[in-house]
């Protein structure tokens, strides 16, 4: 039996040493307190939160300080639908900007219809393991392995695999978030603006007949579209052309029409305009 | 007990795997020599470090032995035609690792007798041992094991260290292979000869042969040819994979062990492949520089499994229908050995330097199997011969976890494959750990870049 006194010793030592320590953390609190800008976190809460990094910023976080102080526009988060944006925009007060949207685009368009294949990979499905095992089977070295790594990296869901073994980007999804450009262990995603056009679908550094015995629908390197487009626009790289988008808006539908193996392409939205997706898996523009 | 341990251990390593040799195939199959294709290529990169500048331009004659690419850098060596003829292009060719290089292509003259330009061959004994060491470099010798690294390198050890010990190379622990047996075996004599020229260069006095225990008749030769001024020893090793990695048989012999990310030369060794030494050899017996080198072509897959002197640069195609082509059953054919061998996509891909054996698997050996979850049974610890934990290590790979893999020791696994081999699920350790390598690697490459652009304190979002 315990005498009475004990218990409230017992109540007395640790009301105490709680009163004590919560007067030590109001104290602390006091000193040490950062003031936040009190606007941060319903920003944040509002901004999509998928911290994929697109607009340059370390986070969602990061980029709402950075709109809070003016330094960036709301529309640099690419992520965000028309409806988010007016949101955020009228949250903050100002006009939501513009920033030019940009897509990830595929330098290869060699699908299993039109690629030859020389021999067969077994292992590990994966885009990254194939290229390191005997560069995947593919006869051409420089084209999609089609094992989906991209897929994969993607958080937004706007890769899929066509029934070809190609990967479809949607630009209604597409943030350009840069995760697929470093999944792609062959580095054949680039970043471009939607609404540049002009696309040479190929990587291969292989010449004419050479080229053309490994996949259909290669680079040739026959040079018609330097020929035909605007001077400067388009060159030849070691056996590939190569668009200059700096000078983009120079771009005109003629320089795709003479190419032999439809390498070079002009686009408007989505890349692959014939796309064979299983049922419930379509792809919005 | 010490003294008893030690005996067990002596001419061994602990952990490893045990799989069937299959050496039986070719080993008592005598050297041939290939005749010439009608087309050599010859990529410029096929050695560690820096690839060969290109020296000739479609059109050109060669003559056997003439350079077509020359070093590029310290870490490099010039690359010879294999056969007289004419250069018709250097163009984008299948390279045996999988991508498309750079290749001389050279028409070999039909009917041609294939004898080189008369020369000079250099004695040795009046060289010192930069002279040596450049003349081995300018043959354009590299370790013929498979890692192709450049010989003269080795050759020099670094200032301040000593070496106490060459350790020559004989093990062959990769089943099929018998390359580096029928050199040990037809030529000790060259073996001899260019251990004598290495010691010199490196400036030790003792030597030491490491041969595993299932070539009796090479060691008995080996024992037998050693000459009298010479301290060569012949130590016959325990019959183990992966015995001829190079820590391994560090360990197996001298009872030491190169600390992790360290070098042999750190414990007083350097190790060198049999093939490479009798290369080096022949430099100052013919004079002659690395143009051919002896690759084992054998597998069920093969119909006539053969020990051959191939040409470098001899394509695949040409390598197997000379050994009378594939059998119809023949699914998969490897560069090197079954255990880390490369999977070849393509046969018009070239035999290099590197290129120990030709090995051809039947849909039986290569079938698929299916991998089933880890039973964490503990088997991969027990086999791997740098005692990481492949199991840990394989969670971690599935998860992406990267950065914990390098916290335990990924960086020290040399791919030898004994964790896949055991694994009674199936699961291709070693590929992922291959995958692993690799995507820490480019990520430190990604990391030095960025901070070399960024400069000091530099920021992204700054």
């Amino acid at each position: 039996m315990l005498a009475p006194s004990a218990v409230l010793a017992s109540v007395a030592i640790l009301g105490g040493v709680g009163v004590t320590f919560g007067a030590l953390i109001a104290l602390a609190n006091a000193r040490f307190r950062v003031d936040e800008d009190p606007r941060l976190d319903e920003l944040a809460d509002l901004l999509p939160g998928a911290n994929c990094g697109a607009c340059g910023f370390a986070g969602c976080r990061a980029f709402a300080e950075a709109a809070l102080g003016g330094a960036v526009a709301p529309a640099g988060c690419t992520v965000m639908g028309e409806v988010e944006l007016d949101d955020v925009a009228a949250f903050l007060g100002v006009d939501a900007g513009e920033a030019d949207k940009r897509v990830a685009r595929l330098l290869c368009a060699g699908g299993s219809d039109v690629a030859r294949r020389k021999a067969d990979y077994v292992g590990i499905e994966s885009c990254a393991a194939a290229a390191a095992v005997g560069g995947g089977g593919k006869a051409c070295s420089w084209g999609c392995l089609g094992l989906a790594d991209c897929a994969v990296a993607c958080d937004f869901d706007a890769i899929r695999m066509s029934a070809t073994d190609l990967p479809v980007v949607d630009p209604a999804r597409c943030t350009a978030c840069n995760d697929c450009v470093v999944a792609c262990p062959l580095d054949l995603f680039v970043l471009l603006p939607l609404d540049a056009p002009l696309l040479v679908q190929c990587r291969n550094l292989l010449d004419g007949d050479a080229a053309e015995a490994v996949c259909s629908v290669a680079c040739t390197a026959c040079k018609r579209c330097v020929q035909d487009a605007a001077p400067g626009l388009i060159h030849m790289d070691r056996g590939v052309a190569v668009v200059d988008y700096q000078q983009i808006e120079l771009a005109n539908p003629k320089a795709v029409e003479r190419c032999p193996t439809g390498a070079i392409v002009w686009i408007e939205g989505r890349q692959f305009p014939v796309l064979d997706l299983p049922a419930g898996n379509e792809v919005t523009v | 007990m010490i003294t008893l341990l030690d005996g067990w251990l002596k001419g061994g390593f602990r952990h490893g795997v045990h799989p069937p040799d299959h050496k039986e195939a070719t080993a008592s199959h005598p050297i041939r020599r290939m005749p010439f294709p009608d087309e050599i290529v010859l990529p410029l990169r096929q050695h560690a470090g820096a690839p060969a500048r290109l020296l000739v331009q479609p059109g050109q004659r060669v003559e056997r032995g003439d350079k077509v690419g020359e070093a590029q850098g310290y870490v490099s060596v010039p690359i010879h035609a294999s056969a007289s003829g004419t250069v018709t292009g250097v163009d984008w060719w299948p390279h045996p690792d999988g991508s498309q290089a750079e290749a001389v292509r050279i028409a070999v003259d039909p009917h041609s007798a294939q004898i080189p330009r008369p020369r000079l061959v250099p004695r040795w004994d009046d060289l010192n041992p930069d002279q040596v060491r450049d003349a081995v470099k300018d043959a354009g010798v590299v370790g013929l094991g498979g890692a192709a690294f450049p010989t003269h390198v080795k050759l020099k050890p670094p200032e301040g260290m000593a070496v106490e010990t060459l350790l020559v190379n004989g093990a062959e622990c990769e089943p099929y292979l018998t390359s580096d047996h029928r050199v040990m075996l037809e030529h000790p004599e060259r073996v001899h000869f260019g251990i004598r020229i290495m010691m010199q260069c490196l400036g030790t006095s003792r030597a030491v042969i490491g041969v595993e225990r299932n070539k009796p008749d090479a060691v008995a030769r080996l024992r037998a040819t050693i000459p009298d001024d010479l301290d060569i020893e012949v130590i016959a090793l325990r019959v183990k994979y992966p015995q001829g990695a190079e820590k391994m048989l560090i360990k197996a012999v001298t009872g030491r062990e190169v600390p992790s990310g360290k070098l042999p030369i750190h414990v007083g060794t350097v190790v060198q492949n049999v093939g490479s030494i009798a290369a080096i050899a022949e430099i100052f017996e013919t004079g002659y520089p690395l143009i051919e080198r002896i690759v084992t072509v054998s597998g069920p897959g093969v119909v006539r499994p053969s020990n051959l002197l191939v040409p470098v640069g001899t394509k695949l195609r040409d390598v197997l229908a000379f050994c009378g082509g594939l059998t119809p059953d023949a699914r998969e054919v490897l560069m090197g050995g079954p255990m880390m061998g490369a999977p070849q996509g393509d046969l018009d891909a070239p035999v290099l330097k590197g290129t120990s054996g030709i090995v051809v698997l039947t849909a039986a050996e290569a079938k698929p199997t299916r991998v089933h979850p880890c039973i964490s049974c503990g088997h991969c610890l027990d086999a791997c011969p740098v005692f990481l934990n492949p199991s840990l290590l394989g969670k971690e790979a599935q998860a992406g976890r990267y950065g914990d893999m390098v916290e335990h020791h990924l960086m020290d696994c040399m791919l030898c494959g004994s964790c896949s081999y055991v694994c009674p699920s199936n699961i291709p350790l070693s590929q992922m750990f291959a995958l692993a390598k690799g995507a820490v690697r480019r990520e430190q490459q990604r990391a030095k870049e960025a901070a070399a652009a960024d400069g000091p304190g530099g920021g992204k979002a700054a």
